[in-house]
């Protein structure tokens, strides 16, 4: 059996250090099953976050050699032999205790944003075709691994004033479900603070579910912002309209 | 002694799966007070991980489907064990509760003329399961999330219960730690509906998470509710078997819906020796007997499985249609299922037994107290049919919500919680904390989950189940020496120390159901019995606390009238 040597950073927010452990390895095992393993053997106090251990339900996430990843999807195989693994938890949310992090923040930010509100005269008649985008969003487990990595969350900390790419991507998805009806463009200027993003794309590098988040959420949204506030046509026509 | 924090709901719901938040959604709308408790972060429950789909006879790609059938369909599936009326219940609301989901936003997958689609799956005569590719799960944990944040409920996140409380004979309270902090925080209520799911971690391959602790069935019990069906857990036909890391992780049934066929290392496809009819489309109890037996003779895989393959379909559509299997199989088995088989074997995967409920309240025998979804009895009888869980979150999780609500506007004044009980209580969990030596809570866990999976697990033999019993009472008794180290600051170990409790409780039900009961039926195999015995047809099993002893009894199962007896005339 291989081994691993296996380095978590541990603590609070006030006090932490980095503890090394080593860690016997079955074929297969993820970094999540190595921290398992350090829980009942040797720190049965360890604090960790995870449920599904199926990359399904996205609670797992961590810094693992300084990338953003899942525990559960991060095969220990992939590291060359003898390489030290070191596991930080989310830098971007003030740490809880050892891999855990306080990411109520994100709760908050998406009680804000205007449900989803259907046609009175909707008859449920889709077609897939215009719904395949649509799901594209909704595959999003909430790991919370985009907000981790946005350089206006993690460098800025523009947390008053930006949503975060995660609920950008929730509005992309409420804003082109078929049958929606409400407007989010004003929320999405004024609250969600979408002109900070500068589509550096990090956030669709992490995201495990691989939604292109710049590209497919962001882009068409700021698009839908410019159209409605800057556009010279649109304001001089509301300027005879009365608007 | 520090003070606790207390909030005060009349609904108060435990849970925050599909059942829970159902639940709350509808107490809510009924215009009281509801909070609800969960003991992750909101949205990672159980639920999330649902993948194939949830069973409604919607009859939008088979239009001869109705409620009858679907009816008919559970209780053969179920081995005519189920409460009736929940089956019937549940096959007529179906229908309504996932067309409520798509007016609060759900996205199914559609048939060509834009209607919600609908997949074959085991055991339903008719293309029954909407869907979401193979993620309905999160689909519809995120529909009812958002709906729930959208009433402005509110949620008690990363907060585990440990105790209900009882004023007379009524449920009045419950005590909770946060799991951040490690401090107490008091709960007075009204009426309680517990959604706290199954019992899958007493197992040691299993598709459940960490949560699976069966603290619902433990508290319940403990107060004085009475369980029901627990000899049938449901071992899921088809989990990942290798390598290691991943054993037990779920393949969804959606698999074998879509086509997928399962071989053995003869290249037969065993199942035609086993249910011709319905091949891979068979019931769960019987496929699992099936992988089990081609593995036990010799015919298996190289890690212990058998082989399920969907290399015949077009790889675009095995993409489309399970994109999760396709990644979960790539990245954590370098195996790419469009172009060679999964290895897959059983796994632990659902409860079919739990608490005692009444079919049109959903109320437990103890006032107050309402169950939902996989932490109550009866739906499903002997054996659950895919895609009938998600449907039973919805239908049952409404009605509990419901009649909670109910029992809270009749019963307007708020008992009081006996102090003296909160105090013992707290000792109790803090005890663990004062010893100086003793055994590790996840020394504790492992040896029950190996007693579990050894001793009780999918093929059952007397004299396995008297020895589990007996490993179970020695692990009781070390369980009052158990050691916890570290502080109250979110600390795993002294979570699972206190779980260990209401593990051993359901792991006992489980073990002495079992040995009482003397046949095979749907997912209880008794090697020394396998034959299916009429007479254990017509009673469930009930257990209960007497004192400090649990008690096995026998109760008639409620036959059903003649008008729907008649749907099974011309069953075999």
């Amino acid at each position: 059996m291989a081994e691993a040597v296996i380095r978590i950073s541990q603590g609070t927010a006030e006090k932490s250090e980095e503890k090394t452990y080593r860690v016997p390895v079955a074929p297969g095992w993820v970094v999540l099953d190595a921290v398992h393993y350090i829980q009942s053997h040797f720190a049965p106090d360890l604090a960790v976050r995870w449920n599904c251990k199926a990359a399904k339900c996205g609670s797992c996430s961590a810094e693992v050699n300084g990338k953003p990843r899942l525990m559960c999807k991060t095969r220990l195989d992939d590291f060359s032999p003898g390489e030290e693994i070191v596991v930080y938890p989310l830098k971007t949310f003030p740490r809880i205790k050892d891999l855990v992090t306080d990411v109520s923040w994100n709760f908050k930010v998406n009680q804000k944003i205007t449900p989803f509100t259907p046609r009175k005269d909707a008859q449920w008649i889709m077609h897939q075709q215009d719904m395949d985008r649509v799901q594209e969003f909704r595959k999003c487990i909430e790991c919370f691994l985009c907000q981790n990595v946005c350089h206006v969350l993690r460098n800025h900390d523009k947390k008053d004033t930006f949503a975060g790419p995660r609920f950008l991507v929730r509005v992309a998805g409420l804003e082109m479900h078929p049958l929606d009806t409400a407007s989010r463009v004003a929320y999405l200027k004024h609250e969600a603070g979408i002109g900070l993003c500068n589509i550096t794309k990090c956030c669709t590098e992490v995201c495990p579910e691989d939604i292109h988040i710049t590209d497919n959420a962001i882009i068409p949204l700021k698009e839908r912002v410019v159209d409605e506030f800057y556009d010279p046509l649109t304001r001089l026509f509301k300027i005879f309209a009365g608007k | 002694m520090e003070s606790i924090e207390t909030h005060q709901h009349d609904v108060l719901v435990i849970g925050a799966g599909g059942a829970g938040l159902r639940a709350v959604i509808e107490a809510a709308s009924q215009g009281v007070s509801v909070g609800l408790v969960c003991k992750s972060l909101l949205g990672k429950a159980h639920t999330v991980m649902a993948e194939g789909g949830v069973a409604a006879a919607l009859g939008n790609v088979d239009p001869s489907d109705n409620w009858q059938v679907h009816f008919r369909d559970t209780m053969l599936g179920g081995k005519m064990l189920n409460n009736w009326r929940m089956a019937q219940l549940h096959a007529q609301q179906a229908p309504d509760r996932v067309r409520e989901l798509e007016q609060w936003g759900a996205l199914f997958d559609r048939t060509p003329d834009g209607k919600i689609n609908q997949r074959a799956f085991g055991g339903h005569s008719c293309k029954r399961l909407a869907h979401v590719g193979d993620r309905t799960g999160l689909e519809m944990i995120r529909t009812l999330q958002d709906r729930a944040v959208q009433l402005n409920v509110p949620v008690y996140m990363e907060c585990t219960l440990t105790h209900l409380f009882k004023a007379g004979e009524r449920v009045c309270g419950a005590l909770a730690y946060w799991r951040e902090q490690g401090r107490f925080v008091l709960f007075l209520a009204k009426a309680i509906v517990l959604a706290t799911g199954g019992v899958g971690k007493a197992f040691r391959i299993t598709s459940n998470s960490w949560e699976y602790t069966s603290d619902g069935l433990g508290m319940a019990y403990n107060i004085g509710a009475q369980l029901m069906d627990m000899e049938f857990v449901q071992f899921h036909p088809t989990g990942m078997v290798w390598p290691p890391g991943v054993k037990g992780i779920l393949v969804t049934e959606a698999v074998r819906g879509e086509g997928g066929r399962l071989t053995n290392n003869k290249g037969e496809r065993f199942m035609e020796r086993y249910d011709p009819k319905r091949m891979e489309l068979s019931t769960r109890d019987q496929v699992a007997r099936a992988i089990y037996t081609e593995v036990k003779e010799g015919r298996g895989s190289e890690h212990g499985g058998v082989f399920l393959s969907v290399t015949h379909l077009d790889p675009e559509y095995v993409k489309k249609k399970l994109p999760s299997m396709y990644h979960q199989f790539k990245e954590l088995a370098d195996v790419d299922i469009t172009k060679s088989p999964m290895e897959v074997g059983p796994t632990t995967h659902y409860c079919m037994g739990g608490l005692r409920v009444d079919a049109e309240t959903t109320a437990t025998t103890v006032p107050g107290l309402f169950a939902a979804g996989e932490v109550a009895a009866g739906m499903h009888g002997a054996n659950r049919l895919g895609g009938n869980s998600l449907s039973d979150l919805l239908v049952f999780g409404r009605l509990a919500g419901l009649h909670a609500a109910e029992f809270a506007k009749q019963n307007k004044e708020q008992p009081r919680v006996d102090n003296d009980a909160v105090q013992r209580a707290t000792r109790e969990l803090l005890e663990p904390f004062e010893r100086d030596s003793g055994p590790s809570p996840y020394e504790i866990h492992e040896q029950l989950q190996d007693t579990m999976q050894n001793l009780v697990g999918i093929m059952r033999v007397e004299e396995d189940l008297k020895k589990a019993l007996g490993v179970i009472r020695g692990l009781r008794e070390k369980l009052r020496t158990v050691r916890v180290t570290g502080s109250r600051l979110y600390n795993p170990g002294w979570h699972l120390a206190y779980d260990l409790r209401n593990l051993l409780n359901t792991s006992e039900a489980i073990a002495r159901s079992a040995l009482a009961r003397q046949e095979s039926r749907g997912a209880h195999t008794r090697l020394d019995y396998p034959k299916t015995d009429p007479e254990w047809g017509k009673v469930n099993h009930v257990v209960y606390k007497d004192g400090e002893e649990m008690k096995l009894a026998t109760t008639p199962l409620p036959q059903m009238p003649p008008e729907l007896a008649k749907l099974f005339e011309d069953a075999h």
